[in-house]
């Protein structure tokens, strides 16, 4: 099977700096890959680089087998690939349908309608709370303003806008930080479901237990390489720990 | 692979009367300055038998109508997270410029020619609020400097140029036509510029309560980031918000002179500031992201009907803008505390 998204001897340098030194990883449709790592171990910047904010250095970036260079975050999206950063960009007095239709509202369908731009609220709305359910997030009402949700649901309307509108590859930044323990249960629950549809997910974090329960498999950055890719058995607590503070020798890069 | 299902968490869910409850607060903040204009018709209404009477409403309703066009673009304005100090400028500049042209265009004419005229003198007074809201709108999108300083430069600016056409004196050298046409009404009861403007307005209140241009303008004031990151051209629409203020400054110019029979460039210096009260006071945030016209409709009548209630029960004039300082001040407030009390629940 071949990976959905994958990238091959990856470097990215700021003058001196070397942020990533040869990074090799895949993630394939419907799983869930962590990538965990220390400050400084590359972790952000290879999600900048994949959600198309920054260039590689060297390198390639391949979705579907095919070699991609993103512009912008802009053209990532369009290709499919979906990032939800730490704040969430969710606008906050505006009700729950907003968000989950920002920038692909619906529009009515007579030609008079288009030219003014009249949006068919009621499809919007309806569409909203069909895609909520099937991901079964427990959002109560949609014309709530996103801002008088908790802040699982907010996480989770992220997540849902961001799978609804890829469908390829969906990154995840540090998604459990902000939240109590229940709230990350439900976040982690909704990340199986998304993946269980067949999106390849990138979740990026530093709590290990979000790793240990959602992830297939779990690539361990140091320094800007690969310090171990775990899966199975081996992906356990003491072995991420281990080879995130360098106290097991790296075996990859 | 993950496959692994679980069951819908039911904890975390808020109960429905919760829900509710917050979804009807939005509406009973609408509703309570609606309340407060009625309060003062009534209050008026006793204190004075003038005040219910087709001559005051005339009256009122002519003048609502400058500062109602000025609300309803600064409207889209403050709800995009910014300001348009220019508006009252601009329309004085606007209306001076269009009696400008239908000054330079008569003179040494034959009565007669008068449409075209007319025409010209107000298309160019449309055309004037529109250069400047494309200004203003550049200048904030694609130059970035605060839309505080921009508009406020551009104030100077349109007063400036209102100022050079004439001397700084009006022009009243325009077609009687354009009399006719700003004081006639329907049926006694409905003043032409009052239907002109009735009907812009209904039709913004649509654009920003149910377009996607409304909702852009929206959520660019809520959250630039999140607009920007949703991969909306958020410069294009500040450029025709902006736009879109000047125009409608343009419009209540072309309203102003066809009232009074000639272009002052100083026909606009206190609507600048109803103007912008009266979006407040509707419940707009300044702060952007919240906002709609019916709350700038129901401000603007707050407004004038204390600007003609205050005269009608001989309280001297210069209390009127006294009045509407502390009715900004008071509406702005209550706002907060509702908004305080409602964030900490």
């Amino acid at each position: 099977m071949s990976a959905r998204l994958a990238v091959r001897d990856l470097t990215k340098h700021y003058g001196g700096v070397q942020a990533l030194a040869g990074v090799s990883l895949h993630v394939d449709a419907g799983e869930v890959l962590g990538v965990v790592g220390d400050n400084g171990a590359g972790k952000s910047t290879m999600l900048k680089i994949l959600s198309g904010a920054i260039f590689p250095s060297s390198g390639e970036v391949l979705l579907d087998d095919r070699p991609v260079r993103f512009a912008s975050p802009a053209a990532a999206h369009q290709a499919g690939i979906a990032t939800v950063y730490q704040d969430l960009a969710l606008a906050g007095q505006r009700d729950v349908v907003a968000n989950f239709f920002l920038g692909r509202e619906r529009l009515a369908g007579n030609w008079l309608a288009r030219r003014v731009g009249w949006l068919d609220g009621r499809a919007m709305a309806a569409h909203t709370v069909s895609e909520l359910a099937r991901l079964r997030t427990s959002i109560p009402d949609v014309r709530l303003a996103s801002r008088d949700l908790s802040g699982g649901q907010r996480q989770a309307l992220a997540i849902a806008r961001a799978a609804a509108w890829t469908g390829k590859v969906l990154l995840l930044d540090e998604p459990t930080s902000a939240l109590g323990v229940e709230q990350q249960e439900q976040v982690l629950d909704l990340v199986r479901r998304v993946s269980a549809e067949g999106i390849a997910v990138i979740l990026i974090s530093h709590q290990m237990t979000d790793v240990l329960a959602v992830c297939d498999r779990a690539v361990v950055l140091r320094l800007g390489v690969v310090a171990a890719t775990l899966s199975g058995t081996e992906l356990t607590s003491e072995n991420l720990i281990g080879y995130i503070t360098g106290a097991m020798p790296g075996r990859e890069s | 692979m993950a496959g692994t299902r679980a069951p819908a968490p039911a904890a975390d869910r808020l109960p429905l009367h919760h829900a509710l409850w917050r979804r009807s607060r939005a509406v009973v903040r609408d509703l309570w300055i609606g309340g407060v204009l009625l309060a003062l018709i009534v209050a008026f209404s006793v204190d004075s038998p003038y005040f219910l009477t087709r001559a005051n409403w005339l009256n009122t309703s002519s003048t609502a109508t400058e500062v109602l066009l000025l609300a309803v673009g600064e409207t889209f304005v403050i709800c995009a997270g910014g300001i348009d100090l220019s508006v009252g400028a601009v329309l004085g500049f606007a209306g001076t410029a269009g009696a400008w042209v239908m000054s330079q265009l008569t003179a040494g004419q034959p009565a007669g020619a008068e449409v075209g005229v007319v025409a010209l003198g107000f298309a160019a007074a449309v055309a004037a609020g529109l250069a400047f809201g494309l200004v203003n709108g550049f200048l904030v999108a694609w130059a970035g400097i605060p839309p505080f300083v921009v508009t406020l430069g551009t104030l100077g600016i349109a007063t400036g140029f209102g100022y050079l056409l004439n001397n700084g004196q009006e022009i009243s050298a325009i077609p009687g036509s354009v009399t006719t046409f700003g004081n006639d009404n329907l049926g006694g009861w409905v003043p032409v510029p009052v239907l002109i403007t009735a009907v812009i307005t209904i039709w913004c209140g649509l654009l920003l309560a149910r377009t996607r241009f409304g909702a852009y303008a929206l959520s660019i004031g809520d959250s630039r980031e999140a607009v920007v990151r949703a991969g909306i051209n958020d410069r294009r629409y500040l450029l025709e918000i902006y736009t879109l203020s000047g125009v409608l400054a343009g419009v209540a110019a072309v309203l102003v002179m066809a009232r009074l029979g000639a272009g002052s460039p100083d026909s606009g210096a206190t609507d600048n500031l109803n103007a912008i009260a009266a979006v407040v006071i509707g419940g707009a945030s300044l702060f952007g992201g919240r906002g709609t016209i019916i709350g700038s409709v129901i401000g603007t009548g707050i407004i004038a009907v204390l600007l003609t209630g205050l005269v009608l029960i001989n309280v001297p004039p210069f209390w009127q803008e006294v009045a509407v300082g502390a009715v900004l001040i008071a509406a702005v407030y209550i706002d907060q505390l509702r908004n305080r009390k409602a964030s900490r629940k």
